[in-house]
Order: C-alpha cells, then structure tokens, then sequence
C-alpha cells in the first residue's frame, strides 16, 4: 500500500478541488470568499505539489495503479502515477500553487467573483486528472472537463465583444482537438475496442495506422498546445481570462497538451517511424519563429505574452521532435539528452511564463491598460514587481544565468547529435531547424528589451501609468517565488536533470549522465571535453566582477552625481509621446519579415503647399488567418447560406428528397459490396 | 600546487585581457588614421580616455531609473567574465569549462539585454532607436553565429573552446573548404557585434546613422567608461576567438611553465596585432550600409554557415 500513496493523494487533490469548486459555489454570495476559497487552493495545490514530488524523487518499482468504479462499467476509471505523469503533476501543482497564492490578493480586483470562484478549482481538477488517467475515456473525460472550465473562465468578462468571439473561436477549436484525440483513441484501441491504457500499449499496429495517430494527435494535442496553424484561439483567449488563469492557461494548461503528446508519441504508439519526427521537427520550428515574429508586433501586454507561449511550445516540440528521430534510430542516450531539454524547457517555461503573466495582472490592475503604448516608466512607481519582471524577461530571453538558457542549451547539444542520424533528409534538416531555435531565441530577447523597455522604462505614457500603486503583498509574494526559483533552477540544472532522469528512462530507454557526481555542480550532456556548462560558476563570476568594478570604481573614481534634463540634441520635448513607442521599436523587424508578417506601411505625404498633415499607416495580418482561416470561414458561410434554401422546401420536394436520398444510400451499398 | 598555479594562469588571462583591451582599439584606431594620412592620437590614448571619464562628474537624467546606474556595471561584468573565457594565449584554463563557445555567445547576449535596455531608460528617441536597431542586428547575428558554432562542432566534436582549439592545432584538420567558409561567417558576424563599418560606424556622432552609440548617447563619466570599456573588451574577445580558432599557432597548454606562456603571450600579440591591422584596411576601405541593408549582409553570413555545414556532411561522406 505504501507505493500507492502518492497517487491516492493526488486523486484526493482531484476530489478536494471539486469540493472547493462546490463550496466556492455555495460561498459566491459573502463578500469574503474570494481569499478563503484561493487559500484553499492553495492549500490542496502544495498537497498535490509534494505528492508528485515523492513519486518523482522515490520513484515506485512498479507505477501505482488504480481502478475506481467511474466511467464506463466494462472499463471503469483507470489511474497510474508513473515518472512522466508525477513530473507533470509537478508542474500543475507548482502552477496552481503559485496562482492561488498570486490570486488570493489579486482577486480583490475582480468585479463579479461568482464566475471565476466556481470554475477556478474546477479548473486546477481537470489540469489534475489528464496526466492521472489510465485509459483513453478517463483522459478525454479530464481533457474535456480542462477545455469547457477554462472556457467558462474566458468568458469571465462577456460583456466585452472582444471575449465573447475569443471565447467562441477558442470553444470550437478546443472542441476540433477533443474530436481529433477521441478518433486517435478509437485507432489505437483498434477493432478490439479496448480503451485501457496498458491494452493499448501492448497491442501491435501497422505503419498507416501509426501516421494517422500521429496527425490526429498533432491536431488533437497540437491545437491545445497552440501549434501552427492550429494557434488561432490562444492569443484571443488566454489574454481574455484573469491574469491568474491566463498565467494557468498558458503556463499550465500547454504543458498538459505538451504530455498528452508526449503519453501517445513515446508510450501507447510503440515505435513510430523517423518520418514522424521530420513532421514534428518542422511544425515546431515553424511555430517558434512565427509565434515570437508575433509577439514582436503586437500592442497588447497579455496577448504578447500568449504569442510568446506559442513560440515556446514550438521550442518543446522541437525537442521532442529530436527525441523522436533518436529514439527512431536507438540512439539512446541522445534521445534521453533531447527530451530532458524539452521537458526541462517545459518546466522552465511554466515558471517564468506564470511570473509574466502575475506581472501583467500587476501592471493591468494598477494601470487598468494592457496597451503597450499607454505605459511607461513603471520602474518607478512599482519597483518591485519591475525587478521580478525583469528577471522573468531575461529567463524568458534564454539569458545566463536563468533557466530559460539551460534548456535551450541543452536543446542545441541535442541539435548537435544529429550529424549523427543515418537519415539524409534528417540531417540536412536538423542544423536548419537549429538556426530557427537561435532566430527565436534572439527574436524573444528583442521581443523582451521591447516589453520592457516601453513597459517599466522611460516616461509614463498615460496618467494611469505615471500614478500606477506597487501589487498587493500575496501578489509579490507569488512572483518573488517564481522568480527564485527562475535563478534557483539556472544556476542548480543538475538537480533538476536527476530528477527526470526516471521519466527519460521509462520514455526513450535511457537517461542523461548523472549530473550530481560531477566536479562543482556543472552540467554535462554528454561528455565534459565536448560540452559543458556551470550557471553557478558564471553566476558568481560575474557577481564577483561586478563587484570589483564597483568597488574599484567608487575607491578610485569621481563620485559627483548630477541630475540633468535629458540630452535632446538641441531640442528638448517634454512630450512623453516623443519617445520610442512599441510600433517604432518594432518597424526594423517588421520591415525586415513583412513577407511573413503581412505588414503594409502606408505613407501620406501632402504635396508642396498643401497644409494637411502628413499620416503614416501600418497593417499586420496573422499569415495563418488570412491564408488559411478566413477561406475555410467564408466558405462554410457560403454553403450554410445556400443549405439554407432547405428550409423553405414544400412538402412535395422534402419527400422526393428523401427518396433521392433513399435511393442514392442503397445504390452506394449494392456497389460497395 | 596545482590548483594554485591553474588559477594563477586563470588569473593572468583576466587581468591580460583587461589590460590589452584598450590597447587593441587604440591600436586599430592609430593604424585607421595613418591609411588616412593622418597622425592620429597615440595607440594609448584609450587609456587616457578611460581615466579622464573616470575623473570626471557623472550626469544621470532626470527620468532615469537604477537600472540606468547599475547596467554599466553588469554589462562590464559579463563581457569580462565572456573574454576570460576565451582562448587567449593558453588554453585548457582550469575554469574554461564552465561556459562553452555557445554560453559564451550567450552571455554576450545578456549584455546586450541591458545596453538595449538603458537605452531605453531615459525615454528619449535616440536611446530608442539604438537599441530597437541593435536588436534587430542581433536578431539576424546570433542565428548565424549558432551555425558557424555548428559547422565548427561538427569538425572538432565538441562545443568547448578549449578542445576546438586543441582540434584546430593538430594535424589531422588539414585545409577545409568549410571551414574556411565558416571563418569569413564568422568575420562577418564579429564586424556585425561589434559595430565596426560596414554595419556601424564607430566613430560617428550622426545621430540618423548611428547605432551603438544612440544607445549610449546617455552615459557619462564613469557610467560611460565601463560602456567603452566592454566595448574593447568585446572587440578583443572576438579577436581572441578568431585566432584561437583559425590561428591556433603558438597556443600554450595550461601546465606548460613560464617559458612556453611567454611564447604563447608574444604569439598572442602577434595575432592581435595582425588582426587588428586587417580590421583597420577592411574599415578604411569600406563605406557603411544603409541600416536595412544590413540584413542582407548578416543573410549572407547566415547562408555561408549554413553553407559551411551542409559542405561538410558532403565531404564527410565522400
């Protein structure tokens, strides 16, 4: 009994959130609950954190398993708790803490607490039961429960036009994603029909089949994860909910599509071939370059953010895409060296994607903008929630000596494995794909100098900006946390590493050196003379000659300070809109991808004499959208307009058309057999 | 004994590259200005500079923030500690493992992070403009470096400068094709980071032209000495990592004595003092682009390294 501990009490962190879903319920009238319910959260949140911890740091010999009489009565509810489902349960538990934790102050600014209070644990309970689940109606059951709370939760602010359609597009995407995953389980079971995991995952199946697994789960995972071209929804919808569920919803709720992915691709499909990595190579490399060109151009503070977890789930999927195409060629060692990085990156990004997005609710709730162009200068009027951003930005940026920069690293060592690959095709196209990795990594850190820049630094763009009050105490609390644990998990990988050494043994057959036993905590991939790195090292290197600069300079140097107006070349303007706003800090890159950007500028130049003023124009489109959205949209349009006509048929023609019908149906039957 | 005399050795090769820093710009500022027919100031006048900066009273603007105050300091910081990390005259440093040629790059990366940041602090247009510039350039820059560490990985197999270096200098590296191709990237990607002609121009204070220096039309005094100083820095350590991989000539190994080191500092010398000359003809007898020009030239040093790797496979498999 005692293996099967850690996953009773997940299941019971499961059962406790839906209990404070229905308290939170029956509490939504007292003007008080909003603390009490999140404090709960919080409270089961921790819970579920360390019980997945215990499972990933004592792993089981044997994956605790579980059966309860839910579901379908043949079936019933099937449970396990393996390294791959304790390291995501971590991941959920650590998200879902940490935004309790930020919402038990933030959500003091909520105007109607009754529709985020129910939905919230509601929320955290789906997140909980999808990497639980042991058999394909269990896993849909949680997925689904996931999809629609959530949904509920971008629809707390339905007056706003905006939402609503977020909502609608979002609701008809995450339900082509379910549908999509209920048919790659119906061909994984097979004829057979056995929807049990371990049935699956014994069961043989041909090459066609596989690739269509493949594609479905693509579409099914792909579309919540925000792959390209399935990403419409996520820069609508997750901006649209509360800061604190965003935060869940992007750093979170994309890590479960991620292990959704992850569960199919490496455990119940056996050995697909190393065409599927090629697929998943290239969608992901695509997603991550056009996420971040994205982000780069867009105004609004939380939609940046969301394009910029799209950039990051093509980063995870690149790795995984890697993990594929070794583990397809029983290169074990650099299948297990690629899924750590993604897996690490996954967690990395969950971590400083919540801290941003706790950021933004902070600068949303003291501004009341999200608009870029309306901030300014925050730095200094709230001064912690600017350093904890910071250092989310530079984690964000794959900078030294945060952790963003260790699982990006870790994916180029991998990438580097590849000459490796007996494959041709594959390995031309690896080092291709490496340069996408670096053009998104050095397009996030513009993307984040923008950000930043235009956010917290120069002058305040607005009233609201230049009279913005620091967060609430819960709210810094959440964010220092997150943000330590950014530098705690640069500078200390190894640890990390170890500990999802049991997932990437039990996913691809082999695992990363251990990490623990090398000299000064450094991090080796494969070999100390090929490629090392030591985050501790550099992080006091450079402390220590900072400090001698400092120190050297105030012993020696002048110490006059005097405070000036700026330089401004002979003209001083004391307008704050003659600083550089987003869109200009954008045009050079705008220019630079507009093929890809669809941006137009238009310029409006008077002639000689004429008085009007001069006005620039510029337009970006979403490529995706208009290429591929906006036909598939009109023509639907077009054919319902026309099935329309239907409904006016007489009596006369509704019956010669079922008989046509009729007719059509049998005669189809006679020539099929 | 040991672990002394390896952080003796580490020791020296962060004070050497603080000290030869000035030097080198110094130096390719003297030989610009004698192809020019000009005198020029003496190759130690950068020094002089950095001490009269030193001296002298530091103005902050009025709607700058600390981060505006300490960015010197971390851009100084993690520039230095990105030199000492390179190959200078030995190599197989004790601490050379802690960071390899990518989290070198990298770091780099962090520095700029905050140049383009304080930038941006005081909120005037030039700051903007700068650093919105530099980003882009670094956007186009750091994916072409990534493929030349490739194409370089893929020769020596290894990442780590030391073991490269050790790869370049022995025999069984003979005369590549792509690796040629991958320095003239990677000349090209060091012109790119370091603001030189053609990208940018150094020398100027035409605010429409300028790049780096709009970001640092800010900084004074001491503020403004740390920036000058990482610059030269930066300049030396793509310098360094040049000649430790296309010129790893004379590169000493870290236990071989004083006699050896010394040969390793005056072969050192000699590569700075050639590269920096090269440099110095390159500039003078280049004129600088027009900004969006520049993705086309950093295009091409993207398109050689990929180039460079994919000739590889090739000649691998013949």
């Amino acid at each position: 009994m005692m293996g099967q501990s850690p996953l009773v009490w997940s299941l019971g962190c499961v059962a406790g959130l839906i209990a404070i879903a229905a308290l939170a319920v029956a509490l939504s009238r007292f003007r008080n609950a909003t603390p009490v319910i999140y404090a709960l959260c919080l409270i089961v949140s921790t819970l579920g954190l360390s019980s997945a911890l215990a499972a990933l740091l004592n792993p089981a010999p044997v994956a605790p398993t579980l059966v309860l009489p839910f579901g379908l009565p043949w079936l019933g509810a099937n449970f396990r708790l393996d390294g791959l489902s304790a390291f995501f349960l971590a991941i959920i538990g650590l998200g879902g803490a940490s935004a309790s934790l930020y919402a038990i102050g933030y959500g003091r600014h909520e105007a109607a607490p009754s529709r985020v209070l129910p939905f919230f644990p509601a929320f955290l309970a789906g997140l909980n039961l999808v990497p639980l689940a042991d058999d394909a109606f269990t896993f849909l059951i949680g997925w689904e429960f996931m999809s629609l709370t959530s949904w509920a939760l971008v629809m707390v602010q339905h007056r706003e036009a905006e939402n609503r359609r977020a909502a609608y597009i979002y609701i008809v995407m995450a339900s082509f994603g379910t549908l999509a995953l209920l048919l790659a389980f119906g061909l994984l079971a097979g004829a057979g029909g056995d929807y049990g995991f371990d049935a699956i995952r014994a069961a043989s199946r041909d090459g066609t089949v596989a690739m269509f697994v493949l594609v479905l789960v693509l579409l099914g995972a792909g579309s919540k994860a925000g792959l390209v071209p399935l990403h419409v929804w996520l820069p609508l919808a997750h901006p649209a909910a509360p800061s604190h569920v965003s935060a869940l919803m992007s750093g979170v709720m994309t890590k479960v599509a991620v292990y959704g992915f992850v569960r199919v691709l490496f455990d119940l499909l056996g050995e697909p071939g190393w065409w599927a990595s090629a697929i998943v190579l290239v969608i992901g490399g695509i997603t991550a370059v056009f996420g971040i060109l994205n982000a780069l151009l867009e105004r609004d503070l939380k939609r940046i953010l969301a394009w910029s977890t799209i950039e990051n789930v093509g980063v995870i999927f690149v790795g995984i895409g890697l993990a594929l195409a070794f583990k397809a060629n029983a290169m074990d060692r650099a299948a297990a060296l690629a899924l750590t990085a993604a897996l690490l990156h996954a967690f990395n990004h969950s971590v400083f994607k919540g801290l941003l997005f706790f950021g933004a609710g902070a600068v949303l709730s003291a501004t009341g903008t999200r608009d870029l162009e309306a901030l300014g200068g925050l730095i200094h009027r709230q001064k912690i929630t600017a350093v904890v951003f910071l250092v989310g930005c530079l984690a964000i940026s794959a900078l030294p000596p945060f952790n963003g920069f260790v699982s990006e690293w870790l994916l180029f060592q991998a990438v580097l494995q590849s000459p490796e690959l007996p494959q041709w095709g594959l390995k031309i196209m690896v080092p291709a794909i490496g340069g996408l990795l670096a053009l998104a990594a050095a397009l996030a850190a513009a993307c984040f100098v923008r950000v930043y820049g235009i956010a917290f630094l120069g002058r305040p763009r607005s009233p609201a900006a230049a009279n913005a009050m620091e967060a609430d105490r819960f709210s810094l609390a959440a964010m220092w946390l997150l943000a330590v644990l950014c530098l705690l998990a640069g500078i200390l990988p190894g640890f990390l590493i170890d500990a999802m050494a049991p997932v990437a043994q039990s996913m691809v057959g082999a695992r990363m050196p251990v990490q623990s036993d090398v000299p000064w905590l450094s991090i080796v991939p494969i070999a100390a003379t090929q490629s090392s790195y030591n985050g501790l090292l550099l992080f006091l290197f450079i402390t220590l000659s900072a400090g001698i600069a400092t120190f050297v300079i105030h012993r020696f140097a002048s110490h006059a300070v005097r405070r000036g107006p700026a330089w401004g070349c002979g003209f001083a303007d004391p307008v704050a809109t003659s600083q550089y706003s987003a869109s200009s800090f954008a045009q050079p890159i705008r220019r630079v991808f507009a093929t890809i950007l669809r941006a137009r500028e238009h310029v409006d130049m008077p002639a000689p004499g004429d008085l009007r003023a001069a006005r620039f124009t510029y337009e970006t489109h979403d490529l995706v959208w208009v290429t591929l959205y906006a036909p598939l949209v009109n023509t639907i349009r077009f054919g319902a307009d026309r099935l329309n006509r239907l409904q006016f048929l007489t009596i006369r023609r509704y019956l010669s058309l079922v008989f046509l019908s009729l007719v059509t149906l049998l005669l189809v039957l006679a020539i099929w057999t | 004994m040991d672990l002394i005399g390896d952080l003796l050795v580490q020791g020296v090769q962060m004070l050497l590259v603080l000290a030869l820093a000035p030097l080198l710009t110094g130096y390719v500022r003297k030989i610009k200005a004698r192809l020019l027919r000009r005198r020029g100031p003496s190759i130690f006048q950068p020094y002089r500079d950095l001490a009269r900066l030193l001296r002298k009273e530091t103005v902050v603007a009025s709607s700058g923030s600390w981060l505006f105050s300490v960015a010197p300091y971390l851009i100084f910081a993690a520039t230095w500690v990105a030199a000492a990390l390179v190959p200078t005259f030995a190599r197989g440093l004790t601490f050379s493992w802690t960071a390899d040629l990518i989290a070198i790059v990298a770091l780099l990366g962090s520095a700029r992070f905050f140049l383009a940041l304080a930038g941006m602090d005081v909120g005037t247009s030039f700051g903007g403009i700068g650093s919105s510039r530099e980003v882009m350039i670094a956007a186009m820059a750091e994916p072409a470096m990534l493929l030349i560490v490739f194409s370089l990985a893929l020769v020596a197999g290894a990442t780590q400068l030391s073991t490269v270096a050790a790869f370049m200098a022995s025999p069984e590296v003979g005369l590549r094709v792509s690796l040629g191709i991958a320095m003239i990237a990677l000349i090209m990607v060091a012109i790119a980071e370091n603001a030189r002609v053609p990208i940018d121009n150094p020398a100027t204070h035409l605010e429409l032209t300028m790049v780096h220096e709009a970001m640092v039309l800010e900084y004074s005094g001491r503020h403004l000495a740390m920036i000058e100083f990482a610059a030269a820095l930066k300049l030396l350590l793509y310098m360094s990592l040049l000649g430790c991989l296309f010129a790893p000539w004379g590169l000493a190994t870290s236990g071989a004595g004083p006699a050896i080191w010394a040969l390793g500092i005056a072969a050192y010398l000699a590569k700075l003092a050639l590269g920096g000359f090269l440099l110095a003809l390159f500039e003078t007898a280049m004129a600088k682009m027009r900004v969006f020009r520049v993705p086309n030239f950093l295009g091409a040093a993207l398109m050689l390294a990929l180039l460079a790797t994919l000739l590889l496979f090739v000649s691998r498999s013949l």
